[in-house]
């Protein structure tokens, strides 16, 4: 993964990051360079460490060791929502919608977040429109329009996980972290979901995937990394990655 | 039955002053998870503004102007105390529930008692308007004019802040954090300016809902414990009517004060055991949680 023609564009920079908590590893000695524009699948056995890498990478959670670099800048002192501004968005293994908010909502409020001036009691008077303006065309991409104004609490799963992208669209993030998008979504709703992924990625976001189908991760992803007991065990092209033996022992019993 | 119709109409004007009170409360701990025990205070510098308005303002205005003037000055003057003490005393400790409880309850404690310097422990008197004592004849009725004030400016508080909250980019970020507020933070919002707004909103409405108690339920009178004494009904229907919900605080407002003028009257009036008003309000509120422990409308906890 070492690059030797000069710095490229790494969306993501991890280097030796680690995660500790009263004294047992949870992450340690992670290295990865995550180009812009890359897919990633991040796989491993539940307890992995999986989660805990992402919430590193999207600030909920702060390293203990490491560093990690956002386009070439420190994220150490950057805030959760100081990620989300500069272009980091997140989906939750349990859904994270505002369930007591209608669908056009949910997106509009993540557009009026990346708008800014949200508490000031004066801005541009356009503001309101443009962020209701982005959060319907984050919808129509997703192919919610139709949906606008249900409650959302009242969705199925597969339409929230939609909802979820949408969110992520309208809020503009250029690196997604997205943590089992498939978690709870009906069989026929997989291969739409996962069109619709690989449409965002195809239009040059940076995509992290937490994900246990594995028929999902090999369509989707262009390199695979395999966590386990908070190792990074390996790190490489799908098919690469799935004949390694070290990554079968560690799965050995779990489904491949 | 007439007196049945003037005791739901008294009931229903004291149900808009609870709503004002718990309103904001109801908010404040939706969003905040702050148990605002300075709530009453609110209430109370409220109705001081609006005594020092009335009071110190020429005559010549005339007693009407005084009164609106009195009233939009406790509103003020309310919201400013609470943001006041958002930032400086809140702000410090979110997430500390127990320190915020301590704190709210030794600001109202010490403010209370530099009332009672002030002005001394004896009620002071608001001149109001005639028109505000007099009853109006209505169908064989006399409906006393003050009512109409409370029931007026609850519904008008009540609309306005449904619609606030519905229709306005305030609205969205307040609702949306009432649900989850750490993900509205992940999504790049400052929640903080939420927290500061509700507690002004929230005080504002305390500081009317103080001066409009002094004017229609206690004689014009203004003292240093009218906050707190109100306080405890604003709980009572903050939690009968479920925490974060505006709705929620009206219909247990409206239920609340309807069943302490009834009970008061009718069996208070009877055996003369004038508690029963407020012992009533205590009932249900068991009854309510017994049956329904997240509130009338509620979310899950």
């Amino acid at each position: 993964m070492t690059d030797s023609s000069g710095p490229r564009s790494f969306a993501l920079h991890v280097r030796d990051l680690g995660f500790r908590v009263g004294g047992a590893d949870i992450l340690s000695e992670i290295d990865l360079e995550i180009e812009e524009g890359s897919f990633l699948g991040i796989i491993g056995p539940n307890g992995a460490g999986k989660t805990t890498f992402l919430n590193l990478m999207s600030g909920l959670l702060k390293p203990t060791s490491g560093t990690v670099e956002l386009f070439g800048r420190d994220l150490a002192s950057v805030s959760t929502s100081g990620r989300a501004r500069l272009g980091v968005g997140r989906t939750f293994q349990t859904s994270s919608l505002f369930n007591s908010l209608s669908v056009l909502e949910n997106a509009r409020i993540s557009a009026q977040a990346r708008l800014g001036g949200n508490m000031k009691l004066w801005r541009r008077p356009r503001a309101g429109d443009e962020a209701t303006a982005a959060a319907e065309s984050a919808l129509e991409e997703v192919g919610l329009s139709g949906l606008a104004h249900q409650i959302t609490g009242a969705l199925s799963h597969g339409d929230k996980r939609k909802l979820e992208l949408a969110i992520l669209l309208a809020a503009q993030a250029r690196v997604l972290l997205l943590d089992e998008p498939m978690a709870g979504v009906n069989t026929e709703d997989v291969p739409l979901l996962t069109a619709l992924i690989d449409r965002l990625h195809s239009e040059g976001r940076t995509v992290l995937m937490v994900e246990h189908h594995m028929a999902v991760i090999v369509g989707l992803a262009q390199k695979v990394a395999v966590l386990d007991f908070g190792r990074l065990l390996a790190c490489g092209e799908p098919e690469e990655v799935m004949a390694n033996e070290t990554v079968q022992a560690a799965y050995l019993g779990e489904p491949l | 039955m007439n007196i049945f119709l003037v005791l739901t109409f008294s009931g229903v004007a004291l149900g808009a002053i609870y709503f004002l009170a718990a309103s904001g409360l109801s908010l404040i701990y939706g969003l905040m998870d702050v148990l605002n025990f300075a709530h009453g205070l609110f209430m109370t510098l409220g109705a001081y503004a609006g005594y020092e308005i009335a009071t110190r303002l020429p005559t010549s205005l005339g007693a009407p102007t005084l009164v609106i003037l009195a009233i939009i000055g406790a509103t003020l003057f309310g919201g400013l105390a609470a943001g006041v003490t958002e930032l400086i005393l809140i702000r410090p400790l979110y997430g500390k529930p127990i320190s915020q409880i301590l704190i709210t309850i030794g600001l109202d404690l010490a403010v209370v008692g530099l009332l009672m310097g002030g002005f001394g422990s004896t009620a002071l008197q608001i001149p109001v308007p005639l028109w505000l004592v007099e009853p109006t004849h209505l169908g064989g009725l006399f409906l006393p004019n003050a009512n109409f004030l409370a029931i007026g400016a609850g519904v008008i508080v009540l609309i306005g802040l449904e619609l606030f909250l519905a229709l306005t980019r305030y609205g969205i970020i307040i609702r949306a954090g009432v649900e989850n507020r750490e993900m509205v933070r992940a999504l790049g919002i400052d929640v903080g300016r939420a927290f500061t707004l509700v507690f002004v909103i929230g005080g504002a409405m305390a500081g009317l809902g103080g001066i409009l108690y002094t004017i229609v339920f206690s004689g014009d009178l203004v003292s240093p414990n009218q906050g707190d004494s109100l306080l405890i009904f604003a709980f009572i229907v903050v939690v009968i009517g479920g925490l974060g919900s505006i709705r929620g605080s009206a219909v247990a407002a409206l239920t609340v004060g309807l069943l302490q003028q009834y009970t008061s009257f009718y069996i208070g009036g009877h055996s003369g055991w004038a508690q029963i008003g407020d012992l009533s309000t205590v009932l249900l509120l068991a009854v309510v949680l017994e049956l329904r422990p997240r509130g009338l409308f509620g979310r899950v906890a």
